[in-house]
């Protein structure tokens, strides 16, 4: 049943298109025939139980993770496509880890640099200027010189958030983000994306986090063994979820 | 080259005499792995051991076997032991007490890493069941320590293997030796030489694949 | 420091012991090792001192040319045993259905890519298979012997008439390809332990598959190895003494020809041991200095989750 063919955006760029995308990682099969869209501004929350294949679906987005069958189209461009520079493409979209990943062997301030000056070719000065800019967004500037081990998680992720911004993207990609947070700091993280989520950002986030997906999402995909099983607007999700497992998975997790 | 072409004749000949060197290679290796294994645990035991001097003494042993070459350590033990000993005894003798006591110094940190990959609860479990050191030792760590280590156990083996090549410099016949041998006698140094390369590759290539076949099945436990 | 004491102290303690050992027939002769060729008497037949000099020289000479040659293949063969991805090399002008490999990203229809990451990946397997599993005084024996007679006439020649210092140099070639599969598997060991998230955050920011090896693969994995590359450093300068089979005549192989001049074979053999253990203790105590400086602020221990 293919509930998703209605809600995907028709008018309008969309810049993220995905059209019927299945992976399979050996004989199993991790993404079936999933079909959605993002369009330029929205955000996206995805859930659902683990092993549904939501870090996969984000992952394929910009080609960290191959796929076999379907198109993904960025802004465009095809990411299936054989000739795509993908870290051409890579530079275009921003990405924050479940496990923050930032580089331990440089500092908070190189880490934000790195890309702009290897990636972008700004200049050291440029590249230091916008990175202070964007640390002083997520409130860490007194943290510039220090290394990542020396940081709390929350802390870490804020500067992760601020790394992916550093390259100036369209859309930014979130693969559970607050995760691996001790719960005193899942807020601090969430504050920063519900501030850019308001300045128009894209955004596709996966996450468990509901109380976020209510205030900030445009609209809300649920998935399940790999397949997107509800693909809805936020008031029609929360309101009238129109599959049992999404309402059993809604009724399991919807405590706040 | 003399008379050109390469000489198949000659290894088919010399065959016999390389599998005397052979055996005498696996004899030196099987003997240096038992006695390097049983010395180097307990120089592992001395080492983790709460008495000051008896780890400082095991310590300063396995420091100082393992900063020298195993042809000095060879040497040492070719002209030592007869004049410690006062009499003569064989060039086989020796190296193989040369090869122990340096082996062990190798088999002791495999074993001490082992050991000390053994959940310390475990440990305690013995203990709280009433058994003394030894018998602890005995029926609770060693086996666990010496199980989680084959795979590195197995990987020395073969490195032990390899090194008994270096009893050349004190002419005892080994593979290596005895190919030497007829290599010079009948000037045919390159088929002698290519031959013993092949075989040695052969076997231990053999006895990686086991290692990483052992690694595999501990790896899903 | 505290490590050579200990072993020193030992060293002493044992020797003591020896010599007090019961049917201990012989002659004390540590003078034989301050024999230069100015004070040659009845004792010193030859300038032992300089003997060990000299030994010991090439001893660090032959160690450190081989450990140059080790470090730089090693770590690009170890680099490229980790290359399990496809490196993808698309030849556009060719239009074919033919793919020369069945992973790629996505679909493309009607061009050849050839995977070179497969080539170089497999290159470097055969590599360290080959050196791993032949002891290394057979390899030495065949790259001294044999490798020569397998050479185009000329060549050969050359190698065995014109190369300057041919053992030497054998010796440095030989002991460098070994090192280097040693070398190799301990730059794959330390890019493996690095976890995939990583990498992902690497490629994530539009780094290409080269600057992900150089800015953050690279920096962290040498950091994590320098133990296992100190023991494999150490184990050059151990190494070395093989050369003495070919002719080289690095420092045991002079306590060796001491021994054979003056029956003083003890105290040869105790200056040779002395200055390996000598060497070693420095170099730990410079590979020390070294992690010091590259250790990354606020880590305890480098191993990614």
């Amino acid at each position: 049943m293919n509930e998703t063919k209605d809600t995907i955006s028709t008018d309008g760029v969309g810049i993220i298109q995905m059209r019927h995308v299945s992976k399979w990682y050996g004989d199993f099969q991790v993404l079936a025939n999933c079909t959605t869209a993002v369009d330029k501004g929205e955000v996206v929350v995805v859930c659902g139980p683990s092993g549904s294949g939501k870090s996969t679906l984000i992952k394929v987005i910009n080609g960290l993770e191959p796929f076999q069958e379907g198109t993904i189209i960025f802004n465009g461009t095809s990411v299936g496509d054989r000739t795509t520079n993908l870290p051409k493409l890579r530079s275009q979209i921003g990405m924050v880890f479940q496990n923050f990943e930032l580089f331990p062997h440089i500092s908070i301030m190189q880490n934000i640099k790195l890309a702009q000056m290897k990636v972008l070719g700004r200049e050291d000065d440029q590249a230091r200027n916008r990175s202070m800019e964007l640390l002083e967004r997520v409130g860490l500037t007194d943290q510039r010189d220090k290394f990542p081990a020396q940081l709390s998680g929350g802390q870490q992720q804020r500067v992760a958030i601020a790394r992916g911004l550093a390259m100036d993207p369209m859309a930014m990609l979130f693969d559970e983000p607050t995760s691996a947070l001790d719960p005193e700091m899942i807020n601090e993280v969430l504050d920063v994306m519900t501030e850019l989520a308001k300045e128009g950002m894209t955004m596709m986030v996966v996450s468990h986090e509901m109380g976020f997906a209510k205030r900030v999402a445009d609209r809300v995909i649920f998935m399940d063994q790999g397949r997107i099983v509800e693909d809805a607007t936020k008031d029609d999700f929360f309101g009238t979820p129109r599959g049992d497992r999404a309402q059993l998975f809604l009724s399991k997790i919807l405590h706040h | 080259m003399e008379s050109g072409g390469f000489d198949f004749h000659i290894i088919f000949h010399s065959i016999p005499f390389l599998a005397k060197g052979m055996g005498l290679t696996l004899l030196l290796t099987v003997l240096g792995i038992a006695g390097g294994l049983v010395f180097g645990t307990l120089l592992a035991l001395a080492r983790l051991a709460p008495f000051k001097v008896l780890s400082f003494v095991a310590g300063s042993y396995v420091n100082f076997f393992r900063s020298m070459p195993l042809i000095l350590v060879i040497f040492w033990f070719y002209f030592l032991v007869p004049l410690v000993l006062g009499q003569e005894i064989g060039a086989f003798q020796s190296v193989l007490i040369a090869f122990i006591m340096f082996e062990a110094a190798y088999y002791c940190e495999i074993m001490r890493a082992g050991i000390q990959s053994v959940k310390v609860g475990q440990a305690y479990a013995g203990e709280a069941l009433g058994l003394t050191y030894p018998q602890n030792m005995r029926y609770v760590v060693l086996p666990q320590a010496f199980r989680n280590m084959i795979p590195i156990l197995v990987s020395q083996a073969i490195v032990l293997f390899q090194d008994t090549a270096l009893v050349y410099v004190v002419g005892l016949s080994d593979f290596l030796y005895s190919a030497d041998i007829v290599a010079n006698s009948e000037n045919r140094l390159m088929e002698m030489y290519v031959t013993v390369a092949i075989v040695y590759f052969a076997l231990c290539s053999w006895g990686q694949f086991q290692v990483r076949n052992l690694q595999k099945k501990f790896a899903h436990e | 420091m505290r490590g050579a004491l200990r072993v020193g102290l030992s060293v002493v303690v044992l020797l003591g012991l020896t010599g007090c050992a019961g049917d201990f027939r012989y002659n004390w002769q540590w003078s034989i090792l301050a024999c230069t060729s100015e004070n040659i008497d009845a004792g010193c037949i030859g300038p032992y001192f300089y003997w060990i000099l000299q030994g010991l020289w090439w001893t660090i000479a032959v160690a450190s040319a081989a450990w140059v040659i080790a470090f730089s293949l090693g770590s690009v063969i170890g680099i490229l045993r980790t290359l399990d991805k496809p490196i993808l090399v698309v030849v556009p002008f060719v239009k074919s259905p033919i793919y020369f490999r069945t992973r790629w990203i996505g679909t493309s229809k009607g061009i050849i890519t050839v995977d070179v990451g497969w080539f170089l990946h497999g290159f470097a397997n055969i590599y360290v298979t080959v050196f791993r599993n032949v002891p290394l005084l057979v390899q030495l024996f065949l790259w001294y012997f044999v490798f020569p007679e397998l050479l185009p006439h000329d060549a050969g020649m050359w190698l065995k008439r014109d190369l300057p210092f041919p053992e030497v140099s054998t010796a440095i070639f030989c002991l460098g390809l070994y090192t280097a599969s040693r070398v190799a598997e301990q730059v794959r060991a330390g890019i493996n332990s690095i976890s995939r998230g990583q990498q992902y955050a690497a490629m994530a920011i539009g780094l290409t598959p080269v600057q992900v090896y150089r800015y953050v693969l690279l920096p962290v994995s040498f950091r994590i190895i320098i133990p296992p590359l100190t023991s494999d450093f150490l184990g050059v300068f151990k190494n070395s003494s093989l050369a003495l089979t070919i002719g080289v005549l690095e420092l045991t192989a002079m306590t060796r020809q001491i021994e054979e001049y003056s029956y003083a074979g003890f105290e040869a053999f105790t200056a040779a041991t002395v200055l390996y253990i000598g060497v070693t203790a420095i170099v730990m105590w410079a590979m020390r200095i070294v992690e010091a400086r590259v250790r990354i602020p606020g880590m305890i221990s480098l191993q990614a989750k």
